[in-house]
């Protein structure tokens, strides 16, 4: 257990010192940016007809004239603040809107990862066990397919289906439109959020079946499990009492790392469905130059993909005995 | 017919993929003029067998447009693939082989990159690049070698164990020595699978990427583009506009996957038998 502790506080270390590094490469990044933020949010002509002082203002406000290491020093250590900085297209403190947007996110990002999780394991699990039936050919197949297909195509026919063509769930936003905020129900929130929900995870599937499928295969072809099955052993029982165990860590790391996934197909998924969530801050901070924002958005983004390994290493303590018990674990 | 034994099959599913994406490739190139060509006298066509995908809004033949996008994603794709499988390669190795240092700063520079979430890192370098196609053939071909690199990393971890590599080492051969000799050979088959694998990842990047608006010019007939146009005309029932380009990308990014896919299979001996 020890041993455990000593893993997980340099592990915690080294994702703090991987944010900071994060932080530092997303920084440099944007500064190599020719994107003028005046050109691109004022426009030419608007920028024609004002005056030196204004220009000179704009320029303050936009941070142009300082220089990047100095930029970086004063938004670095005003974020270790808690200080991300003021949104320039939103106008409101990027910490606020990321709060916000990260709200609306948060359950599109977990059910979907849930979702996706339980639904590719089991079906993993299944193919896995019933090798070269039918079963296992559908299911091998429908992955294959789901892999090779992006999450925005998948996004639009879904609309079309099921928006379009059948009318039966809304356009797009996580609200109907010109409704008061008190006047939302959650079956409001719900219906909008299905099919965003429903495009993450039938994408987020095929990873996690496709692993844990090959996992389960070399599994049934191990000599313990011969001798279950020389022992009579049912294949439920099979599956309870080996391929579970044996399968569910890799499956767990594998579903711990697709949190980056997911946030990335949430990305394309909300732009398309005008889901006011922090994938669709991020593209319009990309596309409308608002630095500020795209960097918070940036860290809090690696933060969330570090603490899901951070959380798999923990977790591989309570699931892994041979770690949980103290030894060289893996 | 004289039935075909597995190895033959895969050989030949090998070439065929291989085939149609030369094929789409070189038609998207020769087509590139026909794509812009707007008609208005056609316009608003759903498929019909003059105009296989139908035509959009302009009288723009959808069938040629996209072909000529798709042959632009697989030209990306090819650079992308290039870029990153070499210097994943080169990575790999160094990191394996140059002590601890090196093999840390390796290992932290990949933990980095894939901390990033990789939309995300696409937006930043596009925005580095203050957007535009060279946004994109930069972000796409720097940001897949990640995990080919890793890979590489723990075969040649492996490899080093070895004991013909430590006899090598003994001789007195120079560690670049021992690397070019004795494991760029060992790793090829690899690194070649690696490289076609990467496609995909590179492919349908570079689509969500311009389909998000960073990149291409809305003239340009990027798949990416053409799905994202068709979007606003989705409400209008024009569902032929968004379905069919996107089928034919699935299906170039499903192609790829196969032909990566059986070349491992005909490489590797541990399936030989197939």
């Amino acid at each position: 257990m020890k041993h455990h502790l000593i893993f997980l506080s340099k592990q915690a270390i080294r994702m703090i010192l991987l944010l900071v590094c994060v932080s530092i490469a997303a920084f440099f990044l944007v500064s190599l940016s020719p994107v003028d933020p005046l050109q691109a949010n004022v426009g030419q002509a608007a920028l024609g007809s004002m005056s030196q002082e204004q220009i000179a203002k704009l320029n303050a406000y936009w941070g142009v004239d300082q220089p990047p290491l100095e930029r970086f020093l004063s938004w670095a250590s005003d974020f270790f603040r808690g200080d991300m900085g003021i949104s320039l297209l939103y106008r409101r403190p990027v910490s606020e809107v990321i709060a916000v947007k990260f709200a609306n996110s948060i359950w599109l990002l977990a059910i979907a990862w849930v979702v996706s999780g339980v639904m590719g394991f089991c079906l993993g699990a299944l193919a896995g066990m019933k090798q070269g039936t039918w079963v296992d050919k559908v299911i091998k197949g429908y992955s294959l397919v789901i892999a090779s297909t992006p999450a925005f195509w998948l996004a639009l026919v879904l609309l079309m289906i099921f928006a379009v063509w059948l009318k039966v769930l809304p356009v797009g936003l996580s609200v109907p439109i010109g409704m008061e905020a008190a006047g939302v129900t959650l079956a409001d929130r719900i219906r909008h959020a299905v099919l965003p929900a429903l495009t993450l995870s039938i994408t987020g599937i095929s990873n996690i079946t496709l692993h844990t499928r090959e996992k389960m295969i070399d599994i049934m072809e191990s000599d313990y499990v011969l001798f279950a099955r020389a022992r009579g052993e049912s294949n439920w029982s099979i599956f309870k009492n080996h391929g579970f165990r044996n399968v569910i860590l890799p499956a767990l790391t594998l579903q711990f790392a697709s949190i980056s996934e997911i946030f990335g197909g949430s990305v394309l998924v909300e732009e398309i469905f005008s889901y006011p969530g922090l994938g669709q801050a991020a593209v319009t901070a990309g596309i409308g130059s608002d630095v500020p924002l795209l960097l918070g958005i940036t860290v809090i983004s690696a933060a969330i993909v570090f603490g899901g390994n951070l959380a798999a290493n923990i977790l591989y303590g309570i699931v892994d005995p041979r770690i949980r018990k103290g030894g060289a674990g893996l | 017919m004289r039935r075909m034994n597995g190895r033959q099959k895969t050989a030949l599913l090998f070439g065929a993929a291989v085939i149609f994406l030369v094929l789409v490739t070189i038609a998207g190139q020769v087509l590139s003029e026909a794509a812009m060509a707007t008609d208005f006298s056609r316009k608003d066509r759903p498929p019909c067998p003059e105009y296989l995908f139908g035509t959009d809004w302009m009288g723009r033949d959808m069938f040629v447009r996209t072909l000529t996008g798709l042959s632009m994603s697989i030209r990306i794709g090819l650079l992308a693939a290039g870029v990153s499988s070499l210097l994943a390669l080169f990575l790999g190795i160094v990191s394996a082989t140059m002590g601890r240092a090196v093999d840390s700063l390796v290992t932290w520079v990949i933990d980095l990159v894939m901390g990033i979430p990789h939309i995300l890192l696409l937006i930043l370098i596009s925005y580095a690049c203050g957007k535009g196609f060279k946004g994109v053939v930069i972000g796409v071909s720097l940001t897949h070698w990640t995990s080919l690199a890793r890979l590489i990393r723990g075969e040649v971890l492996q490899l080093k164990e070895a004991s013909y590599i430590k006899a090598a080492g003994k001789l007195g051969l120079s560690p670049w020595q021992i690397a070019w000799k004795h494991m760029v050979p060992h790793l090829f088959p690899q690194f070649l699978v690696g490289l076609i694998l990467l496609f995909p990842h590179a492919i349908l990047h570079e689509a969500s990427i311009t389909f998000l608006g960073f990149g291409l010019s809305p003239e340009q007939p990027a798949v990416g583009v053409i799905l994202s146009e068709s979007m606003q005309y989705l409400a209008m029932g024009k569902w032929w506009l968004a379905l069919f380009p996107g089928l034919l990308l699935v299906l170039t990014v499903a192609l790829f996957d196969v032909a990566g896919e059986s070349l491992r299979k005909l490489l590797d001996p541990g399936s030989a038998h197939v």
